[in-house]
């Protein structure tokens, strides 16, 4: 017999219509968390159900996937994502960001400006921004009805109470559309300005929590901050060792045990992308002043 | 009497062609006032243009309770046939509807009959899906709001003709309110809650 054992993108067509129509509720009501039945994946909570739900729901055998953890595509769970698809749904893939159609995120904004024809998915484990000040949803769902953060004001305030700035570094709240407080998943606080008017469609996926949201092309999304403290994107100071970028959010990686580090580009096709284009940082890799040489050789 | 063998056919590739007519509405709904294209092709009974048969296919099932216009209801074969491959139930009180189908605009009933949502839960909607004359020309509009690019402009020839007005109202009920999918044949444009539309005239 030579039946497929799964649907085409391994969900059922029941739940990619259930999908579906919260997808276009979200986009209608920007930053509102939609509500979702959520189904089990053959992965577990943590591992990005609720962004793969999303993809699976979107995709066509058209499209080229690019999926990326914390910036990379070549870690565990962004690998299993990508080979999930290229297997149930026979998508061709990428790790390219101009090539990719559908991108699914967990944790970073990729570098590259994205484009009007890229899908954004993200990987969310709390959607709800309120959820470690308020724990109780009927009070979080409220407080968003009637449009009532003061409660997220007064955690940032708190922080520049204790430390002297807002500590927040990752999670950063935003509001979307001058409306709805929205958690951007844990992407780091430097991504947050990508967002606002970004010509690509963005999803969030909340598998566990049950939950679906989304920014549409071209929305105002704006980092909560005081007039005295405004926000400002951190980032180390330093360029990237391997392509010496001035402007990409970096990893610090731990060399040795004495100390020893070096500050590499968290968007690994960003980064070999400008060390194919000849960038070169202090540190780097021999393999690609090889395919340099090789290049130049002939 | 339409026998089920009589009815027109649903989608020949259920799966692709859903996804295919999905990612159509969304793109519209991302992007008001642009016109998407519905490419595949399903069976349309009746006063059903073959996009609202293709968004029905996709979107419609035993979750979500359907209103039809009084031209659409009058019609046995549009009811048989979303009865037969949507499973869709009829509901006669448009306030509990997820869907409503008008394929005659001008006796579109006042849209605070339908469902609002709630302030907690504004998702809880009816999404109006109605069926006009062009999206491609007629009366020029102006469109503004998330999802557009400062500025976008849609010729379309709608019944009613001052639909765009009564959806004003979404301005003041926000998050509550009605998102509208037009539909002229295979063409579609989505006029989500958050848009705001300014008639130019013609």
């Amino acid at each position: 017999m030579n039946a497929p054992a799964y649907n085409f993108a391994y969900l059922d067509e029941q739940t990619k219509r259930m999908i579906r129509r919260a997808i276009l509720k979200a986009i209608a009501i920007p930053g509102y968390q939609v509500p979702f039945a959520s189904r089990e994946m053959p992965m577990p909570y943590g591992w990005g159900t609720g962004g793969v739900q999303v993809t699976a729901a979107i995709l066509g055998p058209q499209d080229v996937l690019k999926v990326i953890d914390q910036g990379s595509d070549d870690t565990t769970n962004a690998i299993s994502i990508r080979k999930f698809f290229a297997k149930t749904a026979g998508v061709a893939t990428t790790t390219a960001t101009e090539e990719a159609t559908v991108i699914q995120t967990r944790h970073r904004i990729p570098e590259t400006a994205l484009n009007a024809n890229q899908v954004l998915v993200y990987q969310v484990p709390i959607p709800e921004p309120l959820r470690f000040l308020e724990p109780r949803e009927t009070e979080t769902r409220r407080m968003h009805a009637l449009a009532e953060y003061g409660l997220m004001h007064v955690k940032l305030y708190e922080d520049i109470a204790r430390f002297g700035h807002i500590a927040t570094a990752y999670a950063y709240p935003v509001k979307v559309n001058a409306r709805y407080v929205m958690d951007p998943s844990p992407t780091p606080k430097f991504d947050n300005p990508k967002m606002d008017n970004c010509p690509a469609l963005q999803l969030f996926g909340a598998g566990r929590e049950k939950r679906i949201y989304a920014i549409p092309p071209y929305t105002q999304v704006v980092s909560l901050d005081f007039e005295d403290h405004p926000f400002e994107p951190y980032r180390f100071n330093a360029p990237c060792a391997l392509c010496g970028a001035e402007n990409s959010y970096l990893d610090e990686i731990v060399t040795d045990d004495k100390g020893g580090r070096m500050f590499v580009c968290s968007d690994t096709d960003y980064c070999e992308g400008r060390q194919a284009a000849g960038h070169h940082g202090s540190l780097s890799a021999a393999p690609y002043k090889e395919k340099a040489q090789e290049a130049s050789n002939g | 009497m339409t026998t089920i063998a009589e009815l027109p056919p649903g989608f020949a590739d259920k799966v692709l062609s859903a996804q295919s007519t999905f990612r159509s509405v969304m793109d519209a709904m991302a992007r008001p006032g642009s016109v998407q294209r519905i490419v595949p092709m399903a069976g349309a009974p009746g006063p059903l243009m073959r996009g609202t048969a293709a968004i029905a296919l996709t979107l419609f099932d035993h979750d979500t309770p359907l209103w039809l216009d009084a031209r659409m209801a009058e019609s046995s074969d549009v009811v048989k046939w979303l009865k037969f491959h949507t499973g869709a139930p009829v509901v006669r009180d448009a306030s509990i509807a997820s869907f409503a189908l008008i394929s005659d605009g001008g006796a579109l009933p006042s849209l605070e009959r339908f469902a609002l949502g709630s302030s907690e839960y504004p998702d809880r909607s009816t999404t109006v899906i109605i069926q006009v004359d062009s999206l491609v020309s007629g009366r020029s509009f102006e469109l503004r709001g998330p999802g557009i690019d400062g500025v976008a402009t849609l010729q379309a020839s709608i019944e009613p003709f001052d639909l765009f007005e009564r959806l004003h109202f979404n301005e003041a009920l926000f998050p509550r309110g009605i998102d509208v999918v037009l539909v002229a044949d295979d063409a579609v444009v989505a006029i989500p809650r958050t848009t705001r539309v300014v008639s130019m005239g013609s």
